[in-house]
């Protein structure tokens, strides 16, 4: 079976600067894969790339068996792509039900649908008790996972997640991860972006990591966190030697 | 249940608005001055107006200080149609509309490439540029504009000498009809998508939404609805040049009342025109008929207040207050 998602020799230079290069990645379906790496490592461009927020400068993405490179983010979201943000990027001044009901109205024309699928959305993520706030009246843990139920509502068959348990306390963090297995179990493949080790690496099924815009290693978690290359990337050669 | 709460929410909106638009079509009852009819007359012109205005504007987020450009375009295309052709206004406002709404798509093509202040300010070059044209525009009158032959009373050629209240009736009908379009549309897809298009376009485009063309119908329906106000318009004072239904006061008319009353709301428009447009009449009846400078001061006093004060409007004040605080 071909993988959900595949980018194949993709580039990306944003004038002299090479974010990414020669990145050729896969996700099964099914899966919850990490895509991991240091800061500056091309993790966001690569996400972005896939998302559809720009065209890469050369490679191809593929989708379902679909050639995606040249499409745009809309038309992604109504293949089954669906994506959060690092920095949150609510309706302000829509209340929480209408942020997801947007997201709804990709597979449901009726009104009373969507909006019948938005409710079924917060009542999967716990948010149902906050359906009729304004979303700026959001605490920043509740906005993160407003940012997944809209692409929830969207009914992905990937779910893109980029950073969405950074920054959360510890107990907000445990949420988080409960909720992306919750969203895996319910069919939905996941690959998200995260640069917290020790949050991501329990939760993914397969760890990508990136290091200077290029795949430095791919594998499970366990064996990914022992790499010397990996470790070498993160803290330095001198601890990479040690290990 | 929230269901039934928003489907309540919306009825009621609804019922409001039906005893509201029965009080005002019985007002003529009780007046009789045509100085005030004359001013009721406005008022619901411009609730209208700014109702449409804030369909882009206000919903949409792409906020035109060029929407006299449409009210012309109606206007002259309606007059254009009656005096060359002996098109009946009824068809030239339809026409005007049409009109409208092609060239405000046409204009979107471009410009809703651009983002915030830009837009804003291509709006206005773009409406100048459209005065300045119908200014040397030799066929459609120039700078000395069309009159409008009167032949007398006539629904067909909507026409009143003796009376005013059809214009009266005819502006509160446009006025309901701009409100009914934004009820209605609010809760659809493309209210939804408007909305999600003024928050955050990037977001809204990561959830499926084609924020280019939610533009483009928000133009077009606007623009639409403004240029059979300018059709209205032009049949009620039976002469048209292009400052008189062009110039730049008429997009600040229609901007205004939406932002005073709550720009990006249901009844914003409305209230805000209510206060507004009474205010402006009576400040210029009082001072002096060419007294163009003091209801302007009046606006810009007024707008000042409400930016500092208000900035979401005088509809903010009504608003129940939100839940806030954790709840996890």
């Amino acid at each position: 079976m071909t993988p959900l998602l595949e980018t194949r020799g993709v580039w990306q230079r944003f004038g002299g600067l090479v974010a990414n290069s020669d990145v050729s990645i896969s996700v099964g379906r099914g899966e919850i894969v990490g895509l991991i790496g240091p800061n500056g490592a091309g993790k966001s461009t690569l996400f972005n790339l896939i998302a559809g927020v720009l065209p890469p400068t050369q490679g191809s993405i593929w989708f379902d068996g679909e050639d995606v490179t040249r499409m745009p983010a809309a038309e992604r979201c109504q293949r089954g792509v669906g994506r959060t943000f690092q920095v949150v990027k609510s309706f302000e001044t829509m209340t929480v039900i209408d942020n997801v009901i947007v997201g709804a109205l990709v597979r449901n024309t009726v009104m009373r649908e969507a909006r019948r699928k938005a409710h079924e959305v917060l009542e999967f993520t716990g948010l149902a008790a906050r359906a009729d706030v304004l979303a700026s009246d959001l605490v920043p843990a509740e906005k993160r996972r407003l940012e997944v139920a809209r692409a929830l509502a969207t009914e992905p068959k990937l779910l893109l997640l980029d950073e969405v348990l950074t920054g959360l306390t510890p107990t907000e963090a445990q949420t988080g991860v409960a909720l992306v297995r919750k969203v895996r179990d319910a069919g939905i493949t996941v690959l998200m972006v995260e640069h917290v080790m020790e949050i991501v690496m329990p939760l993914v099924d397969r760890a990508i990591v990136l290091d200077l815009g290029k795949v430095l290693v791919e594998g499970k978690p366990a064996d990914v966190v022992r790499d010397p290359k990996v470790i070498s990337a993160y803290l330095g050669d001198r601890h990479a030697q040690r290990a | 249940m929230m269901d039934k709460d928003f489907a309540a929410r919306r009825r009621r909106d609804l019922i409001i608005a039906a005893v509201l638009a029965a009080i005002a079509a019985l007002t003529p009852l009780f007046v009789k001055d045509v100085v005030v009819q004359n001013i009721l007359i406005l008022t619901l012109m411009y609730a209208g107006l700014s109702q449409s205005w804030n369909i882009l504007s206000g919903y949409c987020g792409q906020i035109s200080l060029g929407h006299a450009l449409y009210f012309g375009l109606g206007a002259y295309t309606t007059e254009l149609l009656f005096t060359k052709f002996g098109v009946l206004p009824w068809f030239g406002m339809l026409a005007g509309g049409v009109v409208s709404a092609l060239i405000a798509m046409g204009l979107g093509y471009p410009f809703f490439r651009l983002r915030g202040h830009y837009f804003v300010i291509a709006t206005i070059v773009i409406a100048e540029i459209g005065l300045l044209l119908f200014h040397n525009w030799e066929w459609a009158g120039a700078a000395m504009g069309i009159t409008i032959p009167i032949r007398g009373d006539s629904w067909l050629k909507f026409q009143f000498l003796r009376t005013k209240l059809p214009y009266f009736y005819f502006a509160l009908a446009l006025c309901c009809l701009a409100w009914f379009v934004t009820w209605w549309l609010e809760n659809s897809k493309w209210g939804f998508w408007w909305r999600a298009v003024k928050d955050n376009p990037d977001a809204a485009e990561s959830l499926g939404v084609d924020v280019f063309n939610s533009k483009m119908g928000a133009a077009a329906v606007s623009a639409f609805l403004v240029a059979v106000g300018g059709s209205f318009y032009a049949q009620f004072v039976s002469y048209i040049d292009p400052e008189s239904v062009m110039g730049f006061q008429f997009s600040l008319l229609m901007a205004l009342p939406a932002v005073l009353g709550g720009i990006g709301t249901l009844w914003g428009p409305v209230l805000g025109a209510a206060i507004l447009i009474p205010l402006t009449e009576l400040t210029r009846f009082k001072f002096g008929g060419s007294g163009r400078g003091v209801d302007l001061i009046v606006y810009g006093t007024l707008i000042v207040l409400i930016s500092l004060a208000l900035p979401r409007g005088l509809l903010s004040l009504f608003s129940r207050p939100k839940k806030t605080g954790a709840a996890r």
